[in-house]
């Protein structure tokens, strides 16, 4: 039986064991991807589209499978990408820490290893992300920004593919047992 | 406690980072009318809190207020329920006071009018055991004396039948042992009233052939020496036919207002019979429309047909009848041809036709009881 492509909920709590990580990676992943977020645009805006700091929290907060560690790495990497933006700080923060923390949770279900796992859900939370974010804008900010549900899709299918590249990397620095 | 947070440690850390990113957003946020996010949600949340806490206050403190002012409510409501009762008696008693202000002027007016030498009274009080008897308040120490008539502006009352020092017993005209003399105003038929059921009146002995139709005004003929002529008895109310005298109920006038001010005729000037009711006004009567073909002959000829009662207009269409044929009723011979009195005159043209009346400012009955115009 191929595990990665066949078998996607866990059966037992051995087989959900969470993944760690080192302090520095948890440290330097995030703040590479704000990084990279800022300054590659710049330079390529056809990359724009990429919102690398979700994909970070997507990936540590599925892999973790903490909730509470999602939730506050989400926060984290949302208020600072609040703090380089000209938003008010905490709407990326509440997205974010949403995310995370529903990433989390489903981590704990699935198999987070499998690819087609990983596409789906990559797609899935940057769509909520998108959604939480059009909600928040509406509601606090009372902004009118579009609801371009179209442009979100294709933008969800490439990032989802784009963060089945960057899980397949950042699997390189977990701490093996 | 401590097992409720481990169970929804997840979710509380959730609530309270978003919470806290909430807070930090309502600091930096503002809305429409420049407020921040932060002041306004908390305008919100404590708004209904203390406008509870107010309503709380305010109950509790109109609560105590009502029950200490309800110590002195009873009082007060037994204070104000006398006030009501004095006013709604004061209120009573002035508005008899105008009633017999109206009154006493009614009279006075009425009693300077009338040429007869009359004596303002009250009724003071009624006969025990019957109401068709009162008693007055001026006696023979006033120049009463018993059989003087009693009247009001509208009509006759009764009359006198017993004359004390300071007061007079009156026999009202319904009483049925009462009686004085009437005409009637239209057609002058005399008769006797009299009392009947304590209501209405009858006028007795008036003749069969007299003309007297329901609506008609009787008025005092001053035949009974006790009350002069040409006061307002009463109105015909029904006539029926009988043998020998017509019964004709009248409705007294003199009964129309109550029994309260009345007048004792101490000294009775007779005035004349009024043709027209009490009260009546002269009144323009159009002519009438114009008529064509045989009625404008008829009219000329019925001029001098002789009006007058039924069996007068009947004497004069067999008059005409004999003097068509040559008969001369009682001066033929004995024996001699009768006239034929199937030939008698046409209807159109005979003497019942009368002639329309002509264009006249004249007086119109009017059925209104007297003083009512007054």
């Amino acid at each position: 039986m191929n595990y990665s492509g066949e078998r996607i909920l866990l059966s037992s709590q051995r087989e959900s064991r969470a993944s760690r990580f080192r302090f520095w990676v948890m440290l330097v992943i995030p703040i590479a991807a704000l990084l990279f977020q800022i300054y590659v645009p710049l330079f390529f805006p056809f990359l724009s589209f990429l919102d690398l700091p979700l994909l970070v929290v997507i990936y540590l907060a599925l892999m973790r499978r903490n909730p509470v560690s999602g939730l506050l790495m989400g926060a984290a990497v949302g208020l600072a990408q609040d703090s380089l933006s000209k938003n008010p700080l905490g709407m990326y923060g509440i997205v974010n820490t949403l995310v995370g923390y529903f990433a989390a949770s489903i981590g704990m279900k699935l198999d987070v290893d499998n690819l087609t796992m990983r596409l789906l859900l990559v797609y899935f939370f940057y769509i909520l992300h998108q959604c939480l974010y059009w909600i928040m804008e509406r509601a606090l900010l009372r902004h009118l920004p579009p609801f371009d549900w179209q442009h979100w899709l294709v933008l969800g299918v490439l990032n989802a593919l784009v963060g089945a590249a960057l899980f397949h990397f950042l699997d390189k620095l977990r701490i093996t047992a | 406690m401590e097992s409720f947070l481990n169970r929804y440690r997840n979710i509380t850390v959730l609530l309270l980072t978003i919470l806290a990113q909430l807070v930090l957003l309502s600091l930096q946020v503002k809305n429409d009318q420049d407020v921040r996010f932060i002041r306004l949600w908390t305008v919100t949340a404590v708004s209904p809190l203390a406008k509870l806490v107010d309503a709380l206050r305010g109950g509790s403190i109109g609560f105590v207020r009502d029950y200490i002012r309800l110590h002195d409510a009873d009082a007060e409501n037994r204070r104000l329920q006398q006030e009501v009762d004095r006013q709604k008696l004061e209120i009573v008693f002035l508005k008899n006071q105008l009633d017999t202000a109206d009154r006493a002027k009614a009279l006075q007016l009425f009693q300077a009018r009338i040429p007869s030498k009359t004596l303002p009274s009250s009724v003071i009080m009624t006969g025990l055991g019957t109401n068709s008897m009162v008693f007055v308040d001026q006696g023979s120490s006033s120049g009463v004396m018993r059989g003087m008539g009693v009247l009001t502006p509208d009509g006759i009352l009764g009359k006198v039948t017993a004359a004390y020092l300071a007061s007079s017993q009156v026999l009202l005209v319904t009483d049925p042992e009462f009686a004085a003399g009437v005409v009637s105003g239209k057609n002058h038929a005399r008769g006797t009233l009299k009392g009947y059921d304590g209501h209405l009146c009858k006028v007795d002995y008036v003749a069969f052939e007299d003309k007297v139709e329901p609506g008609d005004w009787f008025y005092t003929s001053g035949d009974d020496r006790m009350f002069p002529s040409g006061f307002p008895v009463g109105i015909v109310r029904s006539v029926q036919p009988g043998q020998p005298f017509k019964e004709i109920m009248l409705e007294p006038s003199g009964l129309a207002r109550g029994l309260e001010d009345v007048l004792i005729v101490l000294d009775a000037v007779h005035q004349e019979i009024p043709d027209t009711p009490p009260g009546s006004q002269p009144v323009y009567v159009a002519p009438p429309p114009p008529t064509t073909g045989d009625a404008e002959v008829a009219i000329p000829a019925a001029q001098g047909a002789a009006p007058g009662t039924e069996a007068d207009r009947l004497k004069a269409a067999y008059k005409a009848a004999g003097d068509a044929q040559g008969h001369t009723f009682g001066e033929d011979a004995p024996h001699s041809k009768p006239p034929d009195f199937t030939r008698l005159p046409a209807a159109g043209t005979g003497p019942a036709a009368k002639p329309p009346p002509p264009a006249t400012k004249d007086t119109a009955p009017e059925q209104k009881r007297p003083g009512g115009g007054q």
